[in-house]
């Protein structure tokens, strides 16, 4: 067994040297701001949080994977000292259908009621049923385990393919088939009662016509597996339900202005009611968008008039918390003689869990959208199943697509005898090309990105050795824009209070903070930045599709300029001038009718108390320009014969960042975003029994990558600006998770000469695939 | 049971082997200079049992009575023929470590006995030792599969005199896979010897199909790591 | 009431005592009952290190160590890893490195590189990568937290503190 660290000797490859002139903050490396108290222990996470009289909540989960709830009896709980209220779904008001736009997903209150506490039903295992708040989680527990429920167990549905058949057993009895042609249009109802809750389809073109006319067709299945975010941080909530009625909830997630509508919607109150402080989170990735603590905390609170805090445990985070889908694929692509793809036809079908609402429509959309292609077929399946609800990960739905696309793809430059990146330059996407949804391209850098894949070392470098192979592949993600507001207060030393609504997972503080300061002139150091509460700043989307440093930057780049007048006004005050007399370049205030009398930004702050008072600014975003991300993978693998097991050798991650704002959190983004992948490609999956117990639910089993699995992780930020950004931003965060799998299929294919059609490759799968020796180089 | 000076105990020489507490924790083996020596095959085990962290903690001698069929110091115990020492209400006994184990998370001691130590004979003259496991990832898993071995040379060194090998994660107990050892008694320390015992331990598996692996690709990985096994435990004899 | 015992401990140079219940862990006992919540808990199954300290000189995970077993030890967390004099080589490395993202690891990631380079201040990156093995990150890819961790070593080694 050959791995990482044993290899004495072998290069570390270092990040591609990024340096920017264009701006002198913009593009810089200063230290996080926050990363002194989470570098010493003192930063706050949801699970920190304390508070006199707190209670400990615990919730019931269901050992059932599908049943009826016959009855609930909670008395004997009750009884046990210490035990201070049960709650139910008895207890939540009766909402009716709305969708919430949560940024990435849509949320549904009578939907996430049913998520959060099982009605008449359950419908995966770790379904939760009922919360207990008492004095210790110890005694919670213990009561807990006093709970009785009566089930009628009913026969799980745990295949998507077997779920989405006429005769399928159905998990909903009044669900029907929605036909869509938009993300999230809601669509015609067909009528027809079915576990597939929505059919999407995207169609151009003459398809028939295009593989008549194709040289080379590729005809190709794959599997998926669910798997989950995988944060470090389990979720929690802490909540106070006042005698007033106001609600204070403390919690970390990636959005408190979602988790205020979701809470308020669940518990049918009004949004003003709740009050959310964010606390630092722990990870997020898309998983801690959905609410699904806060309410229960809330009924406990309300119930005993005392604060209650849940804290789930890991088995509880991968069992009762959103993975995401699992998938079955089909892929059809017809290239001509000279690697043109003259007509592809996908087919998606992707498991939702328990609930509508798997993101099989941006597998639909993305996975091709890096191809200009004429003729297209796309159907996209949304299919409830009897697992977890699936919620947003990370680019959510595009790697499932991608690794089917991006792996067939690589078959037909086999069988053109093509180089893969030539294949792709050859069919890229420009700016104006139309996506599968019909939508043009804005400003996209999939020739940039291609070319520097090619043109990179890491491409040219021969890879030499038996069972070693090299993998190409792409991923596209449309990124998101959203609305965001951002409060600034310059103080009196010249230093700028930076208050936005965005929670901060991976380092936007300094990235949002260093727009502002290039604004204004000042250094990253003399930025304050800090997350507001949902009394204490403008409404803001969740930190989600990679839209912070984008969207919320540009509500924090208004403000500055906000700011710059006023401080101009003033400078003209001093100066008994006009403000158009007043001119302000890097960081000085120059009285235009006489250059000698000059203010720096800092000198200019200690007067605003003299000249009108303290000058703080507001400002809000909408962008509509959003630069879509684009990123390509090179990746070098050996795999051993024997036991099927793949390590990775060297890894390049290429990606059109638009402008870095910080880069070393771009590469971090990049990094963390391919480690994620190659935990998907290898190992990470939900292991069901056959009555739909999750069976790897901790850390050991579900195998994430540690430290010794990987190389370090090479960078190569290709900036296209956007146009749509004041300094060019793109998103930076999700799309990194898209070419991985396929990467590392690609080069698996190349080391043996035989194809993996399925996620995990683990080295089980592998060893099969080697014996049944299918496809071939 | 932590502050019983009897478990706490790590004595090791040459001449008189070694005595094991069972509340040793890892870390102690792996740093021992003289085990390191003499008993390098009880290192490569005791340094994988999870993390650093767990290995500041965990002991072989948790690892031995929590009886997992996938313990990975059990195997490498067995290889080395230790022994059991048991304290009880009716005073103490002794146990061939590869008795130890009567089932999944389940042994031979009885209410009030508890496990004291094991004792190890002084190594043979050129003897070597293994244990190696397969898991997908590198660290922090649990084996799929894995395979102690351990082989005495003759004096030239060529010949196998004799050899041990037991099976991890194959079986509701760990394993010893005595056709492969007989079959090793005398032969040739080559290829084809090391080859034939293989398939032989692979006859000794009787595994599970679970999460963590399938019948067939335990069985195989068997043939797989009692090779590399056996390589590495002849190369060892022949250096000690 | 669950009886709880008395507990006499050193946690980060300073003695300590508390009340704790038998089944309380030590990660329990430093995160609610004495009150330091810079140590982590992210699975509380020994399977991810976020919870590391360090508990007689040796690296262990907390949720593993009963909070009675912490009798006449002595234990430094995350809060006890900076001095008055400043921050520790490691976290000024995983500063300026950018070695975090969330930061829900970082604690338990500085208190084991600190074991490691407290002994083995010229680790290499394998030896890193393989000390480290029992934290998990999901943000960063380790890639910065290996590099962090390899800085740190040669400026303690410089002798720079």
């Amino acid at each position: 067994m050959t791995s990482t660290a044993d290899r004495k000797g072998a290069p570390s490859y270092t990040s591609e040297n990024y340096s920017s002139a264009k701006y002198k903050v913009v593009g810089t490396r200063p230290i996080r701001h926050d990363g002194l108290d989470k570098v010493t222990g003192r930063a706050k996470y949801g699970a920190d949080v304390s508070m006199s009289g707190l209670l400990h909540g615990k919730l019931l989960r269901s050992p059932h994977a599908h049943a009826k709830i016959l009855s609930i009896d909670t008395s004997e709980a009750l009884k046990l000292e210490g035990v201070k209220a049960v709650v139910t779904s008895q207890d939540l008001p009766i909402v009716a259908d709305q969708l919430i736009d949560l940024a990435e997903v849509m949320a549904n209150p009578r939907v996430m009621a049913e998520n959060i506490l099982a009605g008449a039903k359950v419908l995966y295992k770790g379904h939760a049923i009922a919360a207990v708040a008492a004095m210790s989680p110890h005694v919670a527990e213990e009561a807990v385990g006093r709970i009785k429920v009566e089930y009628e167990v009913l026969p799980p549905l745990l295949d998507v393919r077997e779920a989405m058949k006429d005769d399928a057993p159905l998990l909903h009895d009044g669900l029907t088939t929605r036909n869509t042609a938009e993300r999230f249009g809601k669509g015609t109802d067909t009528g027809v009662k079915s576990n597939i809750a929505s059919h999407i389809q995207f169609k151009r073109g003459d398809v028939e016509q295009g593989f008549k006319d194709a040289h080379v067709i590729v005809e190709r299945e794959y599997n998926t597996k669910g798997v989950h975010q995988g944060y470090l941080e389990p979720q929690s909530s802490t909540v106070n339900w006042a005698p007033d009625g106001h609600i204070t909830v403390w919690t970390s997630t990636q959005g408190h202005f979602g988790v205020r509508a979701q809470t308020a919607a669940v518990l049918a109150v009004p949004e003003h009611m709740v009050k959310v402080v964010p606390m630092e989170i722990g990870g997020g990735f898309g998983g801690k968008i959905p609410v699904y603590l806060d309410p229960v905390c809330a009924l406990l609170s309300k119930k005993t008039g005392k604060p209650v805090k849940i804290v789930l445990t890991r088995k509880e985070v991968f069992e009762g918390t959103g993975p995401t889908s699992g998938t079955f694929m089909r892929v059809k692509f017809g290239a001509d003689k000279n690697g043109l793809i003259t007509a592809v036809e996908l087919f998606l079908a992707y498991e939702a869990g328990a609930f509508p609402g798997s993101p099989v429509g941006a597998g639909a959309n993305t996975s091709l959208a890096p191809y200009k292609i004429d003729n297209l077929l796309i159907d996209g399946y949304d299919v409830t199943v009897n697992k977890p609800k699936v919620q947003a990960y990370r680019a959510p739905g595009s790697p499932q697509a991608a690794f089917a696309v991006e792996t067939a793809l690589d078959v037909l430059a086999d069988e053109l005898g093509m180089d893969p990146m030539d294949l792709r330059l050859k069919n890229a996407s420009k700016e104006g090309d139309r996506q599968p949804s019909g939508v043009p391209l804005p400003s996209v850098g999939c020739v940039e990105v291609e070319q520097a894949m090619k043109e990179h070392d890491h491409y040219k470098t021969p890879l030499k050795g038996p069972n070693r192979g090299r993998g190409v592949a792409m991923g596209y993600w449309g990124n998101g824009g959203m609305q965001s507001s951002a409060t600034l207060t310059v103080n009196s030393n010249g230093t700028v209070a930076v208050v936005t609504g965005s929670v901060d997972i991976g380092g936007t503080r300094p990235a949002v903070a260093m727009q502002a300061a290039e604004v204004l002139g000042i250094s990253a150091e003399d930025m304050r930045p800090s997350v507001g509460d949902t009394d204490s700043v403008g409404w803001t989307g969740v930190t989600g599709g990679s839209r912070t440093a984008f969207s919320t930057g540009i509500a924090a780049i208004t403000a500055a300029e906000d700011i710059k007048d006023r401080m101009i006004a003033r400078a003209a005050l001093v100066w008994e001038v006009k403000p158009e007399d007043v001119s302000f370049r890097d960081g000085v205030f120059t009285n235009g009718k006489n250059s000698e009398e000059r203010l720096t930004f800092k000198e200019l702050a200690g007067k605003l108390m003299a000249t009108g008072g303290p000058i703080s600014a507001s400002a809000a975003s909408n962008p509509r320009q959003v630069g879509p991300g684009v990123c390509g993978n090179i990746v070098d693998v050996e795999v051993d014969p024997d036991t099927g097991k793949v390590t990775i050798l060297r890894y390049t991650v290429v990606e059109d960042v638009g402008q870095a704002a910080h880069p070393s959190y771009v590469e971090g983004q990049m990094q963390g975003g391919a480690v994620q992948g190659i935990g998907w490609a290898l190992n990470e999956e939900y292991f069901f029994t056959d009555d739909g117990a999750m069976q790897n639910s901790s850390f050991l089993d579900y195998r994430m990558p540690t430290s010794l699995d990987l190389p370090m992780i090479d960078t190569v930020l290709v900036e296209v600006p956007n146009p749509g950004h004041p300094f060019g931003l793109r998103g930076v965060g999700e799309v990194s998770i898209v070419p991985p799998m396929a990467a590392i299929s690609n080069a698996i294919s190349h080391a043996l000469g035989v194809r993996v059609d399925r996620l995990p490759m683990s080295p089980g799968v592998i060893l099969e695939a080697m014996e049944a020796g299918k496809g071939g180089k | 049971m932590k502050s019983i000076p009897d478990v706490n105990e790590l004595t090791c020489s040459a001449s008189k082997g070694l005595t094991l507490g069972a509340a040793v924790p890892c870390y102690r083996i792996y740093e021992d200079q003289s085990i390191n020596k003499l008993y390098p095959g009880l290192v490569d085990s005791a340094w994988m049992i999870g993390g650093i962290q767990i290995q500041g903690r965990a002991s072989v001698g948790g690892n031995l009575c929590n009886a997992a069929p996938s313990a990975d110091t059990i195997p490498a115990l067995i290889a080395l023929e230790a022994t059991c020492v048991i304290a009880g209400p009716k005073g103490r006994r002794t146990v061939a470590v590869e008795d130890f184990c009567t089932g999944p998370s389940a042994n031979v001691l009885q209410d009030g006995e508890l496990l004291v130590s094991m004792t190890f004979p002084p190594p043979t003259a050129r003897s070597g030792a293994h244990y190696l496991r397969f898991i997908p990832r590198n660290e922090m898993d649990i084996a799929i599969a894995g395979v102690g071995a351990s082989v005495v040379l003759d004096q030239s060194k060529t010949r196998i005199e004799s050899a041990r090998i037991a099976l991890a994660s194959v079986a509701p107990t760990p394993v010893v896979a005595k056709e492969a050892q007989d079959l090793l008694a005398g032969k040739e320390a080559n290829e084809a010897a090391i080859e034939a015992a293989g398939e032989a331990a692979k006859a000794a598996a009787k595994p599970i199909t679970d999460m963590r692996g399938t019948v067939k690709q335990r069985v195989h990985l068997v043939g797989v790591l009692t090779r590399r096994a056996l390589r590495k435990a002849i190369e060892r004899a022949k250096e000690a | 009431m669950v009886r709880k015992v008395h507990i006499h401990t050193n946690i980060n140079d300073g003695d300590v005592e508390f009340l704790c219940e038998e089944r309380q862990s030590l990660l329990e006992v430093l995160r609610d009952v004495v009150g330091l919540t810079g140590t982590k808990e992210g699975c509380n199954d020994g399977n991810c290190g976020a919870c590391s300290v360090i508990l007689d000189g040796r690296l262990v995970d907390s949720c593993l160590v009963l909070g009675v077993e912490a009798e006449g030890k002595e234990i430094t967390t995350i809060e006890g890893i900076a001095s008055v004099d400043g921050l520790h080589p490691i976290q000024q490395a995983f500063l300026e490195e950018a070695a975090l993202q969330c930061g829900i690891c970082t604690p338990g990631f500085i208190v084991a590189a600190k074991a490691l380079l407290d002994r083995e201040p010229e680790a290499d990156e394998a030896r890193i990568r393989h000390w480290l093995a029992g934290n998990l990150c999901r943000c960063t890819g380790y890639d910065k937290i290996i590099r962090a961790v390899m800085k740190a070593g040669e400026t303690v080694q410089g002798g720079a503190r």
